[in-house]
């Protein structure tokens, strides 16, 4: 019986005269997708074992607009960004995290130049330091303990801005064997969905990229997939399902993984 | 007397058709859109010393990295030489620096030797790699034709450079032998000197041999120069400037679109009168995006010019390696031809001519720029830090902007953004049912 979760909105805050020390843009998938909902879940069960003063914006929060600058509509982008940085504000946010490294880019490069400008992580960062300030414990593991988990690189999280180390070092604390794929870190291939190809079919090729970046994963021979970004998450998944694997090889989010592990 | 002239006839002939054609380099370059790329001074020194002169980027594959660093040291060094040559030629003196160092110049001679067989052997590894082995991304449908000629050529000019050398100190070797017993001591041609041309007994024929090789160099040097501005080669001058006029922000960050944000400050301003008379110099229309090479920034025509086709970003670029038409390389390739398209025409028929044709559809494909995923691995392999991405984002913001061109289930994606702010169709008021559902 898990007990529910405390997810205040910022709306809420204010009315009560209080304020959150971080806000956790939740972002559209983590919102709407079935899969990244579990994401955002296991997150949010972090921040409420370790008592993060946090809050969302709920409904009053909207596309970052990065798919529709991937896609080349500036319009479309800027005035996503200005409603938001409106609204963020209008909270007097000053740090944010997300679990989506397109979401955690957009924000934390390109709204500044529009005028919203705070300090934005990506959740790996934020369970990083809950372990390095000794506010989360992960006791040796737990289930993941001896298992191969190989990492695979969002490419808005590593090349696009140098985040390499925090999720790897938070596989490190689940005792698990870590092995990395022959592209990986500056060198990663994308999962495919990237520039806004989520939201489009694939031009004319022989093959999918997810399918390409799932046989990188599969010859680690690991047992898990892990990812920081709820879209690499969807191409793995459906990589693994496309070599009928899925009983075998299972796709999870580190947040996921160290809620898990933290017994939450 | 007659040598010294022709020589400096040569000198001022060579340097100055490339000066030339290094100015109208430059100038196709400056059709470019502004862009100011002269903060951080101190980064940009620094990122040139390790990916230009450093070569950091180049060692992320190792050997095809040693054999360049061969190649380019060699070349660098040979530098100094060639001074020496040029005083040579203009004094009709002998080994000018030779009597001044002593011993120290036996050791740079011989440096520069021993460089100069380390480039010879990296040379022919180049070749084998290119035209046996048949290395992928040196055998690309898009390298068909010239590029693939311009490689080799090149190549076939480095192996003819170093012969002259070895030819030139070899004979220079062997007359001195035969002359006064005494070699020079030079590490490769005090062997090879008396192995080629020992059987030699008159001295005016070996002189004769050393003035062919002394010859034979300067005039391929001086071909070579003038080869580089038509040749994807380039990039040894150019790898200096564009790397330190790199982009220093963060990978994922795409540039601020300056004109829109104008725009939609004044739609989302109530007080803003929709009826206001444009403001002075304002009327005409700047296209948004990029349509021909000449709505790029001048960086971007710079990273064309500086490309020296190696294909490490189309052999890391997810879309090309699953068969996808795009390649980043020919974007860059295709980038710099019409540059040198509309460059030629501008210089010919005046500054406002017009050909019909322009970068996108004429030489780029809609298929190509829809493929690409924003990933980054191309700018992250470039060795000379090119951004084909910012070009592949520019063409899509005019396809879309200017044209609203698009693949239908974008159109899809961007009006769910407009009206329920989220990619997909999914009520803004339900964004935090997760929060409640089991």
């Amino acid at each position: 019986m898990s007990t529910p979760l405390k997810v205040p909105t910022m709306a809420e805050k204010l009315a009560n005269g209080e304020s959150a020390d971080i806000l956790f843009w939740v972002g559209c998938s983590g919102s709407f997708d079935d899969r990244a909902k579990k994401i955002t879940k296991a997150l949010v069960k972090i921040l409420n074992q370790c008592n993060v003063n946090f809050a969302v914006l709920g409904a009053e929060e909207s596309c970052t607009g990065d798919p529709a600058k991937r896609a080349g509509n500036e319009f479309t982008f800027q005035m996503q960004a200005m409603m938001n940085i409106q609204v963020l504000d209008g909270y007097e946010v000053k740090k944010i995290v997300t679990a989506c490294p397109h979401c955690f880019n957009t924000l934390k490069n390109e709204y500044p130049e529009l005028g919203g400008k705070y300090e934005v992580i990506h959740h790996t960062q934020l369970i990083q330091d809950l372990i390095h300030t000794g506010k989360l414990v992960v006791k040796d593991g737990g289930e993941f303990k001896g298992k191969k988990i190989t990492f695979h690189d969002p490419c808005y999280l590593g090349r696009a801005n140098d985040v390499y180390e925090a999720p790897r070092e938070l596989l490190e604390k689940l005792d698990a064997e870590i092995v990395e794929m022959k592209r990986c870190k500056t060198n990663g291939l994308c999962c495919g969905a990237g520039g806004a190809q989520m939201f489009k079919e694939a031009e004319k090729g022989n093959k999918e990229i997810n399918v390409e970046r799932t046989e990188d994963a599969l010859e680690t021979k690991a047992s898990i997939i892990a990812t920081g970004c709820p879209f690499c998450n969807t191409m793995m998944t459906d990589g693994v399902k496309n070599f009928n694997k899925e009983g075998e090889i299972k796709v999870l989010d580190i947040a996921e993984l160290i809620a898990t592990a933290a017994d939450l | 007397m007659i040598t010294s002239i022709l020589f400096v006839l040569l000198l001022l002939t060579g340097s100055g058709l490339f000066a030339w054609n290094v100015l109208k380099i430059r100038s196709n370059i400056l059709l470019g859109r502004d862009l100011d790329r002269t903060d951080n001074k101190s980064e940009r020194w620094k990122t040139m010393i390790l990916v230009a002169l450093g070569q950091k980027k180049m060692f992320t594959r190792p050997i095809p990295a040693l054999l360049h660093f061969a190649l380019y040291s060699a070349f660098i060094i040979t530098q100094i030489e060639l001074i020496e040559i040029v005083i040579d030629g203009i004094f009709g003196t002998h080994r000018f620096f030779k009597d001044s160092l002593g011993g120290f110049y036996t050791f740079l001679i011989s440096f520069i030797e021993i460089l100069s067989v380390l480039a010879l052997f990296a040379t022919i590894i180049f070749l084998s790699r290119r035209n046996l082995l048949k290395l992928p991304r040196l055998n690309m449908k898009e390298l068909a034709g010239w590029p693939k000629k311009d490689a080799n050529l090149i190549l076939i000019m480095e192996i003819i450079l170093v012969t002259c050398i070895f030819t030139m100190n070899g004979a220079d070797e062997a007359a001195n032998i035969l002359h006064s017993n005494e070699s020079y001591g030079f590490a490769i041609s005090s062997l090879i000197g008396p192995m080629f041309f020992g059987n030699i007994t008159s001295i005016g024929t070996l002189h004769t041999i050393e003035q062919i090789g002394w010859w034979g160099h300067i005039l391929m040097v001086f071909a070579f120069l003038n080869y580089l501005p038509y040749s994807k080669h380039l990039h040894i001058l150019l790898a200096f400037p564009n790397t330190w006029y790199s982009n220093l922000n963060k990978k994922g960050k795409f540039t601020n679109m300056e004109s829109v944000t104008k725009e939609v400050k004044l739609m989302m301003d109530p007080t803003a009168d929709p009826y206001a008379a444009q403001p002075e110099g304002e009327s005409e229309h700047i296209p948004f995006g990029v349509k021909d090479v000449t709505d790029l920034t001048w960086k971007n025509l710079m990273d064309a010019y500086s490309c020296t086709e190696c294909g490490r970003c189309t052999s890391s670029c997810p879309a090309n390696i699953t068969g996808k038409l795009l390649s980043p390389r020919n974007i860059m390739m295709k980038t710099r031809d019409r540059l040198v398209e509309v460059g030629e025409g501008k210089r010919k028929n005046g500054k406002d001519f017009q050909d019909g044709k322009s970068l996108l559809s004429d030489y780029i494909t809609e298929e190509e720029i829809w493929a690409c995923t924003s990933c980054n691995a191309c700018v992250q392999e470039c060795p000379v830090n090119i951004d084909p991405l910012s070009i592949i984002v520019d063409l899509r913001r005019y396809l879309v902007m200017e044209e609203s061109k698009m693949p239908s289930e974008l159109t899809g994606m961007l009006t769910n953004i407009e009206n329920n702010g989220a990619p997909w169709q999914f009520s803004p008021t339900d964004r935090l049912n997760w929060a409640s559902e089991d």
